[in-house]
């Protein structure tokens, strides 16, 4: 059976059903949902996944006829049998003429069976020009050929390198163009680690929040603010942690930051109607409806949503969440009565664990702040501050380097922060080969902007000795710029 | 306090960092009766520091003051003793994110050098990982253990003093991540593997010159490493500065009461420069780079061991 033979082949966690999985091809990732009998396209190729229930993460599988996966045996190199090779390119005229075989002969090739391999050997051979080209250009048209058409699907499990990566690439405006290596700086300048009381503020689909949680391993606690009704966690279902990570994970608009800075927080005016559907903002496509909102805290629910939405840059059309799919745990059958009383504690659950985390930030002693938004960093900053200890750093991310800088300003009026540091890191990717090394053609011309600092013990009411202490916290410039700092 | 958990109060024993200003701060090492000289005075230990809460200002015989910090890897980076040349924390954050670092990880190291990179694998791996460091200089694997052993983390790590090129990382078949800063990686390639688990795990080496590089890569690809990957990541950082233009005196036309172009008393542009009418300047709030920045630290490869 295709189990035990996936038993065999070795130690490590396996694919399981339920769970969000990411497949790769050469440097492209795509997360999807595992799940049976769902229809898969990724890289102009239809599969699906049941075959692969079973098998370790990292296994390499090829895309049968039927649409199956078959794990991949070991590949022995294409070789060429000549070793004949030219110098140069000098005689090598491109005329589209080399190849001999046409469309049809491939496709011909691809219809009977015939291996990715076998193909690159046939054309190869049926190049004209193959021999005349030097070993490198060789070297570079087998690779090329092999890309196109051995077509082999790694399937890994997803962590923040490989997600932070994907949505980079595929995604970048759900993420407000926040590069992985950014985020990474962010991770680390932020002391991320287990036993913080870490308070997010995001609007990348749950990415960071994902990320922040990988590095705290379950341990200590989350607040995570939202605008809105409520939070998008869509990319922080890919991750696939285990329950216990979100015991200490809590949420808390936007919308009352301000109450409860100024001690008039009450749990009065709740947006429950907007809380039933945890999931809705703008990002997540319009993919819940309304009935479907008291069951969206069901983890393969989440997944798939989250799968959907990957998927929607390659299907075209929205597709409906298949009620098959998820596993009810008490809704669908129940009466009117049950479904009312069912609300209300979900309601009255809700109001709880805001009075929860209102608490915890009313201790105002959070180890560190992250915030990556699309939204104006400043106030953000100003108020969250608020509820972060001395001596813990944070990290504000922004997509655009203006608004951090009026951020510093403001932050520097208002004392109680040192080392403040605006960013951005150069991130240049190579291609290492034998006598062929270089960096690669292409690199992202940017990745976004960070500006981090560490609080210290904010001296309230003493405007003279902070604008000095700002004197002192700024870095040397030229001493007839000075008067202007302060002035503007 | 702890390198591994963050603590309120000033204590006994805690190694706290001592901020005097921009870019200017030290490490020192908290103990009853004991003073430090700063520019500003000197800062006594008893009186000053023990049983204050971290991020406190703290004045100093002379009238300045200092802010003393809780310490963090980072802080510690910019701060500890060079007995190598040591990795900053623009290449240690992707690493950490690329090696998939967190809390259980197993993560071995070579070589230990000046300990910036432990002190912060350790901070991501614990409370339930392990980092095993090998560095083959006796004296900076004395001194590492040391520093550990000040620092409250001893329990999160193993120091062994043996060269990782002969005699491997001195474990097998455990770690998650492998990590080398070595003139030779090539040779520990295969000891590399050996020490990761066998259902697979990340290896990342760091070298500055490419020639290093091209036998790394090459050693990886025979010893059956797959996702080969060589990067570099650069820090550019920016000064927040009001600056000031003058206007040029372009004269004035005869007739023309108005002048052509920029007119530095329209209120459309005035916008969010400030214009100052007395003096014929501009104002403006600009992010300003260093004069110099690192152009280059080290090529950074990554890669990943599969069953496959």
């Amino acid at each position: 059976m295709a189990v035990m033979a996936a038993m065999a082949a070795g130690p490590g966690p396996r694919i399981c059903e339920g769970e969000c999985a990411v497949l790769k091809r050469g440097d492209v990732f795509k997360a999807v949902a595992v799940l049976r009998r769902r229809k898969i396209i990724f890289e102009k190729q239809w599969f699906y996944l049941d075959n692969a229930i079973g098998h370790v993460y990292g296994t390499t599988f090829e895309v049968t006829s039927g649409g199956n996966l078959q794990p991949r045996r070991e590949v022995e190199e294409t070789t060429t049998d000549t070793k004949e090779a030219g110098t140069d390119n000098r005689n090598i005229v491109d005329d589209g003429k080399s190849q001999k075989l046409t469309h049809d002969d491939i496709k011909a090739l691809k219809d009977k069976g015939i291996k990715g391999q076998e193909i690159v050997q046939q054309l190869i051979e049926n190049s004209t020009t193959f021999r005349d080209k030097t070993e490198f250009a060789q070297d570079k048209y087998i690779k090329k050929k092999k890309k196109k058409y051995e077509a082999v699907i790694t399937i890994v499990k997803p962590s923040t390198r490989i997600l932070s990566t994907m949505y980079y690439a595929r995604e970048p405006g759900k993420i407000n163009h926040l590069r992985y290596d950014t985020l990474a700086q962010m991770l680390t300048l932020g002391n991320i680690r287990a036993g913080n009381k870490m308070i997010v503020m995001e609007t990348c689909a749950g990415l960071v929040l994902g990320a922040v949680m990988e590095r705290m391993g379950g341990y200590g606690s989350i607040i995570q603010m939202y605008p809105g009704g409520g939070p998008v966690r869509a990319a922080t279902s890919c991750f696939g942690f285990p329950k216990h990570f979100f015991n200490n994970l809590h949420e808390f608009p936007l919308s009352k930051v301000d109450s409860l800075l100024s001690g008039t927080f009450s749990t009065e005016m709740l947006p429950s109607e907007i809380e039933d559907n945890a999931l809705v903002e703008e990002e997540s496509n319009g993919l819940t409806d309304e009935k479907q909102g008291s069951i969206q805290e069901t983890e393969e629910e989440s997944i798939t949503a989250t799968a959907m939405e990957i998927n929607q840059t390659e299907e075209q059309e929205t597709m409906d969440i298949n009620a098959e799919d998820v596993e009810f745990k008490d809704n669908k059958e129940k009466d009117n009565k049950e479904n009312v009383r069912e609300k209300q504690r979900k309601q009255w659950e809700r109001r709880k664990k805001l009075i929860e985390a209102a608490a915890l930030l009313r201790e105002k002693n959070a180890d560190g702040l992250i915030v990556a938004s699309k939204f104006h960093p400043t106030p953000l900053l100003l108020s969250l501050l608020e509820f972060v200890a001395p001596s813990r750093p944070f990290v504000v991310y922004c997509q655009y380097k203006e608004p951090l800088l009026e951020c510093y300003t403001k932050l520097r009026e208002r004392g109680g922060v040192i080392n403040l540091k605006l960013s951005e890191t150069w991130l240049r990717n190579y291609q290492v080969l034998p006598d062929r090394s270089h960096p690669k053609l292409t690199m992202s011309g940017g990745g976004g902007y960070l500006l981090s600092g560490i609080t210290v013990v904010l001296d309230k009411g003493k405007s003279d000795s902070s604008s000095l202490e700002a004197l002192k916290m700024e870095e040397p410039s030229s001493k007839r710029c000075k008067v202007q700092d302060l002035q503007c | 306090m702890s390198f591994i958990e963050y603590g309120d109060t000033i204590k006994d024993g805690d190694t706290a960092i001592v901020f005097l200003g921009h870019e200017s701060m030290f490490p020192v090492k908290v103990q009853h009766g004991t003073v430090t000289q700063t520019k500003y005075g000197v800062i006594r230990h008893s009186m000053d520091l023990i049983g204050k809460k971290y991020g406190s200002k703290v004045t100093c015989s002379k009238g300045g003051w200092v802010f003393i910090l809780h310490p963090t890897p980072e802080l510690w980076t910019m701060n500890l003793p060079h007995r190598t040349q040591i990795l900053y924390s623009t290449d240690i954050s992707i690493i950490t994110m690329m090696l998939e670092l967190k809390p259980g990880s197993i993560v071995c190291e070579s070589g230990t050098g000046s300990g910036s990179l432990s002190h912060a694998l350790i901070r991501t791996v614990a409370p339930t990982g392990h980092l095993y460091t090998v560095e083959f200089h006796q004296q900076r694997a004395e001194k590492a253990r040391e520093e550990f052993r000040e620092h409250g983390v001893e329990h999160l790590v193993t120091v062994t003093n043996q060269d990782v090129c002969k005699n491997g990382f001195g474990v097998s078949d455990i770690a998650d991540a492998v990590f080398l800063d070595i003139p030779s990686p090539w040779e520990a390639i295969g000891h590399a593997k050996a020490a990761l688990k066998a259902e697979g795990g990340r290896i990342c080496s760091f070298s500055p010159c490419i020639e290093q590089v091209q036998r790394t890569c090459l050693a990886m690809e025979e010893y059956g490493f797959t996702e080969i990957n060589t990067l570099e990541i650069l820090l550019r950082v920016y000064n927040v500065r009001t600056i000031s233009l003058q206007i040029p005196d372009l004269g004035k036309a005869a007739e023309d009461n108005s002048s052509t172009g920029f007119d530095s008393s329209n209120p459309s542009n005035q916008g969010s420069p400030c214009t100052n009418l007395q003096q014929g300047t501009v104002q403006f709030k600009s992010s300003v780079p260093q004069r110099e920045m690192v152009g280059h630290t080290g090529y950074l490869t990554f890669a990943t061991k599969s069953l496959f």
